[in-house]
């Protein structure tokens, strides 16, 4: 039981590979890639959980008291905003391509280029 | 591990295999908002309000935004 | 490859990855345990000389803020490579930005009401940042998508007269420099980069955390006038940008 939070990152990363490869559109496809990548957040945040301990924010909290680990959720944070960065680039690309060619499917943009 | 915490952890599960399953990206854009909404409850589930927060703007409101601006402009292509 | 030949290639490597993946995860410590060797030190700093009562914004903008300094340029770079990806083609051109956008009066009552208070609740998780969950990021998307509340309000055309780009551009550049001109201003104070040279004050106060707070402002005005232009060129891509052809229909 203490295995789920892990196995649902692992099932999130999965299920997003599993769209990018079956994806008719390349705006599905990224996001998927969202999906993908919201994988990483779940297994982070889950390796620096501590059963019974409240948020790092001592506010009200008494020095002392048993908090959740603060580094792995800074670095969730940073990937939460590089994950957004990215999905705005590539629907960037993706809005270039279809000017381009006038379709957003991977299958028939590779049969332009043949 | 409580109930709450197995809840939401299966929640987003679901959430994240509905997006995959999306039949169309502007189906996908309303999926990928309730997503991030599922996942926002798990990182508060999570003692991560910080995340949460990020989250919630981000993923239930700028990147769902994204997508459903450019499935607009790519459908009138057609 | 065909689809039938990719989806069983991937049955295969995704059989293969998930066995090591579940090995690995196997490997990892129990989920819940007390064994945080890295938090509880940086929990130690934070809440000791560092005066930081939100230990994630210790985190991130003081005891590793180098990360955070190179998050800040991906985030530059790629909403700059996005708006030059998005600006219009020599082939477009605008069209109705006067009628764009009409909506039913009771949603544009909805996000009239929703600006102020949207605007509001950004600014304040922006200045809190040090004392309670939330900072620059969190403040400043919630401050961009609330801007956008306009354009659901129906006034797409007063959104554009009130956010030309350049303004915005040099807003976004002038946080990005803030926060590098901070990390070298440490430098010359005590010969470590982005070191926390503000007195610290007392914790959980507004005024504590040295240049936490300062680093979130920093960090905020970039993420706020970053979004905006993000969301700006993808409406401008939906809403008003035609090609030649379409507009002539």
């Amino acid at each position: 039981m203490t295995l789920l939070p892990y196995l649902v990152a692992g099932w999130l990363f999965l299920a997003g590979c599993y769209g990018l490869v079956t994806s008719r559109n390349l705006v599905h496809a990224v996001g998927c890639l969202t999906i993908a990548q919201s994988s990483t957040y779940v297994l982070l945040l889950a390796v620096g959980y501590r059963s019974g301990a409240t948020a790092p924010v001592f506010g009200d909290l008494p020095v002392g008291a048993p908090v959740v680990d603060p580094v792995v959720q800074a670095l969730t944070l940073t990937d939460i905003v590089v994950s957004a960065t990215v999905t705005a680039l590539l629907l960037a690309l993706t809005l270039q391509i279809h000017k381009r060619h006038g379709t957003v499917d991977p299958d028939e943009l590779r049969a332009l280029r043949n | 591990m409580t109930a709450l915490l197995v809840v939401a952890l299966l929640l987003v599960a679901l959430a994240g295999t509905l997006v995959v399953l999306a039949p169309g990206p502007s189906r996908q854009a309303v999926t990928l908002s309730v997503f991030g909404l599922a996942l926002t409850v798990l990182f508060v589930v999570l003692q991560a309000p910080d995340v949460a927060l990020s989250q919630l703007g981000v993923g239930t409101v700028v990147v769902p935004l994204m997508i459903m601006l450019t499935v607009q402009k790519t459908r009138r292509g057609r | 490859m065909s689809r039938r030949a990719r989806l069983a290639m991937f049955a295969v490597v995704a059989a293969a990855l998930g066995a090591a993946l579940v090995l690995a995860l196997l490997g990892l410590p129990r989920f819940g345990s007390a064994f945080h060797p890295y938090g509880d030190r940086a929990v130690a700093v934070a809440v000791g000389p560092q005066q930081t009562a939100n230990v994630v914004g210790s985190v991130t903008f003081d005891q590793r803020g180098v990360d955070t300094l190179g998050e800040e340029f991906i985030l530059f770079g790629s909403v700059i490579g996005a708006l030059v990806l998005l600006r219009p083609a020599p082939e477009e051109r605008e069209v109705g930005v006067r009628g764009a956008g009409r909506v039913m009066s009771s949603t544009g009552l909805a996000g009239y009401l929703l600006l102020p208070i949207s605007l509001l609740v950004g600014g304040y998780i922006v200045a809190h940042g040090a004392v309670s969950p939330g900072g620059g990021f969190q403040g400043g998307v919630i401050l961009a998508s609330g801007w956008h509340l306009l354009y659901v309000a129906g006034r797409y055309a007063a959104l554009r007269r009130l956010v030309p780009n350049k303004p915005l551009e040099l807003a976004e550049a002038v946080g990005g420099a803030a926060f590098a001109a901070i990390g070298v201003a440490g430098i010359g104070v005590a010969g470590v980069f982005l070191v926390n040279l503000l007195p610290k004050g007392s914790l959980g106060s507004l005024l504590s955390a040295g240049t936490v707070p300062v680093l979130n402002g920093a960090v905020g005005v970039e993420v706020t006038s970053g979004v905006v232009l993000l969301l700006a060129s993808f409406l401008d891509q939906a809403v008003v940008l035609r090609s030649i052809e379409e507009a002539d229909e």
